[in-house]
């Protein structure tokens, strides 16, 4: 489904991913994981099509596509989603109308039936009960007022209503309590299936017991360090990851340790 | 974030001329040009003393050029023309005997006229340069009592009205455009709601220009009697001109004990190319007075075209317990300038008024909030509310606010908040993460900005309203 090849990427001429291989199949879970800094948050955004983010090599394809080619918008009604990790607030736009916007549009591109607001408030109530949304969130501005565990949810509700065939999570378990992160995770969960792929970016191992990945990278400096299955996640939570810089004969920093 | 540029506007839909036959006085303004034109309109005696006095005040008069934050190259007040009417027979018992050509303009407008095909719910009075063309559902409205007509109509069927009324809310002497206005106004709407009755429907007035030479100046005076309530709607277009066409219009609003006068705009006049060449000077004085206890007079208007506008609709609120309200969008993109906002008057006692302004500015455009507050000694326990905010749209656009505020007992209250906000990268990145288009995106958080405004529309402005002004800022970011 993606293969990203050699990927280079920097942001104001600042160099943050130094050549990225990746392979993503359908119906797997792959766990991004790394310190502060080390290009997991930015390899999210670069997948996303972010305009800050200059992409200076490599090239990734997504169904059989150049990824890299496509504007934003034409990513995501691809099935391309994006999970934020901070979720931007959209003032005097309901939620409801910015969520029947986006879906319409992409039943749109792939030539399905457009949804007038009374039957795309049904199908929204229901996906609200994934994420244990109250109604009232619906007719309230896009995230204005929303605590951090609400935007996270919204932001699955999102995905829900989306149907992304790939999903990326960036930091979606960063702010959350363990109540919220559980409603996060089991969302995602009863989303997934062998037909979609999605790629969980996180700091720390925590949400990757509610999400259990088939595969977790490593990445620091801007490159992969290590792969394998998901017991790595544990070793690195026991372990911190001064221990791969290590292991890479790199000085070990406090900077970027693990708890 | 990177820059964000302009990078072109969509055609301006309404910049056709009708080709139609005109009578039209010669350009230049004097004395005799002010006579000219009460006796085209067959004017009672003291029609013509009021236009005169009009005219000697704004002899004595300057243009307000220090004050206002907007330029403009000196305009000749010779150079015009003063009265430019479709050539047709005088009276118009019928709309058969309206110029088929006239009614055309109107339909392609939107705005059609004949009886088969009349907007449901709103009665409109079209107004063709200098003159109103029809007026639609008038017998209807008739037979509540309401007078709705054309300005001149008035003079000649309602004297005791239009003389009781004209000029007591602005003055002949109030501004230099007022005091131009009031000497040489063609026409206009006149719309009267008698004591105790709720206009069955919404009124409205469409004004066009079409004469390149011509300016318009037109009047418009609404009075509510006790009790009564009235919705009235504007809207105007005009043609695509090299040159700048002056528009100095006057609207009167009075509101007695118990009355309602809601009156919404939706301004897309030419606004010039890209380069600020053309378009129109809308140069307007709106004032309403609440002159009796617990009236109210709301004021809704989206700013959409003009080379430059100023205008300060405004509310004198002389009535104990009377309410004022101004909410406005105003839009300026490419080389536009509009120095708008509103004067809240409180003379009576617990008087409330409410303030909402929401500027958003795109290009080199400049937009300017001015709005005025005063408390007088005796309007005690009195309110206001005021909201300025602002979004720019690139990087070259500006937005300025300039709150006056004067207070003069230590009962009342007033608040005032403003913000100036951009549409950030991130916010188009995460609309756009979800499939929307830049374009949609653009449109999606500026119409959010707009809400509490568009909320006051009328439910076909408020459409209207919001699909203007995704037109007006297509491809305004890039």
């Amino acid at each position: 489904m993606l293969e990203i090849r050699n990927l280079h990427a920097s942001v104001d001429g600042n160099e943050i991913l130094k050549g990225i291989n990746l392979r993503v199949n359908k119906g797997e879970v792959h766990a991004i994981m790394g310190p502060n800094g080390s290009g997991k948050s930015t390899l999210a955004k670069v997948l996303a099509g972010h305009p800050q983010y200059e992409v200076t090599a490599g090239e990734v394809i997504y169904d059989g596509k150049n990824l890299l080619e496509m504007s934003p918008d034409e990513r995501a009604r691809e099935g391309v989603f994006m999970a934020f990790q901070y979720p931007i607030e959209v003032p005097g736009v309901s939620n409801a109308q910015f969520l029947r916007l986006a879906y319409n549009e992409k039943q749109k591109h792939q030539g399905e039936e457009e949804l007038d607001p009374l039957e795309f408030k049904d199908l929204l109530t229901e996906k609200a009960r994934l994420v244990e949304m109250d109604a009232s969130f619906m007719t309230r501005s896009v995230n204005e007022g929303f605590s951090g565990g609400e935007k996270k949810r919204n932001e699955i509700l999102q995905m829900a209503v989306l149907d992304p065939k790939l999903s990326v999570l960036d930091e979606t378990d960063s702010g959350l309590d363990i109540d919220a992160l559980r409603i996060v995770a089991e969302g995602v969960n009863k989303l997934h299936d062998p037909q979609k792929a999605v790629i969980v970016v996180t700091h720390y191992q925590r949400l990757l017991n509610y999400i259990i990945p088939d595969f977790v990278h490593v990445l620091s400096g801007g490159r992969i360090v290590k792969e394998g299955g998901k017991e790595l996640a544990l070793e690195l939570e026991e372990k911190g990851y001064d221990w791969l810089k290590n292991e890479n004969g790199k000085p070990a920093t406090t900077a970027g340790s693990a708890k | 974030m990177s820059t964000t540029e302009i990078l072109a506007n969509r055609e301006y839909k309404y910049g056709w001329v009708t080709d139609i036959e005109s009578e039209t006085i010669p350009r230049g303004l004097s004395e005799d040009t002010v006579r000219l034109i009460s006796a085209k309109k067959n004017e009672p005696e003291w029609m013509l003393e009021f236009r005169l006095k009009a005219y000697r005040n704004w002899l004595k008069m300057e243009e307000p050029r220090r004050w206002p934050n907007i330029t403009f190259p000196e305009v000749n007040y010779q150079d015009i023309v003063y009265y430019s009417a479709p050539k047709q027979k005088a009276a118009k018992a019928s709309l058969d005997e309206v110029d088929p050509e006239l009614l055309r303009t109107f339909e392609k407008l939107g705005i059609p006229l004949s009886e088969q095909k009349q907007l449901a719910g709103v009665a409109v009075d079209a107004v063709f340069d200098s003159v109103s063309v029809a007026t639609t559902y008038k017998e209807k409205l008739k037979k509540h009592g309401v007078i709705f007509c054309s300005f001149s109509e008035a003079v000649q069927e309602h004297p005791q009205l239009v003389r009781k009324y004209l000029g007591s809310v602005v003055p002949t002497n109030d501004n230099f455009y007022a005091a131009l206005n009031s000497a040489v106004f063609s026409d206009g709407s006149f719309c009267f709601i008698p004591k105790g009755v709720h206009c069955p429907m919404e009124l409205s007035t469409y004004f066009r220009i079409n004469n390149s030479e011509s300016g318009q100046f037109e009047r418009t005076l609404i009075v509510a009697e006790e009790g009564a309530y009235v919705s009235y709607l504007e809207g105007c277009t005009a043609p695509k001109f090299d040159r700048n066409q002056l528009h100095a219009a006057v609207v009167e609003l009075v509101a007695l004990e118990n009355a309602e006068i809601k009156y919404s705009t939706v301004q897309n006049w030419y606004a010039g190319d890209e380069e600020g060449r053309g378009g129109i000077y809308n140069f307007v004085t709106k004032r309403g007075k609440c002159a009796g206890a617990n009236s109210k007079i709301s004021w809704t208007q989206v700013e959409t075209g003009s080379a430059i506008t100023w205008k300060y609709p405004s509310c004198i609120l002389q009535g104990d317990n009377s309410i004022g309200e101004f909410y406005s969008v105003a839009l300026t993109n490419h080389a536009q300038q509009a120095d708008t906002g509103t004067k809240m008057i409180h003379l009576g006692k617990n008087t409330r008024s409410t303030i909402i302004s929401k500027g958003i500015s795109a290009g080199h455009a400049n937009n300017s909030y001015r709005g005025l507050v005063k408390i007088m000694p005796k309007a005690e326990n009195s309110r206001n509310y005021t909201q300025c905010d602002s979004m720019l749209i690139g990087s070259n656009a500006g937005a300025n606010t300039f709150p006056y505020i004067e207070v003069m007992n230590n009962t009342s209250q007033v608040e005032h908040e403003a913000s100036t906000s951009r549409i950030s990268e991130e916010q188009l990145f995460y609309l756009m993460q979800r499939g929307i288009s830049q374009e949609d995106a653009v449109s999606l958080i500026i119409n959010g900005f707009c809400k509490d405004v568009f909320l006051q529309l009328p439910m076909e402005f408020a459409v209207e309203a919001t699909r203007l002004l995704g037109l007006k800022l297509e491809g305004a970011v890039g």
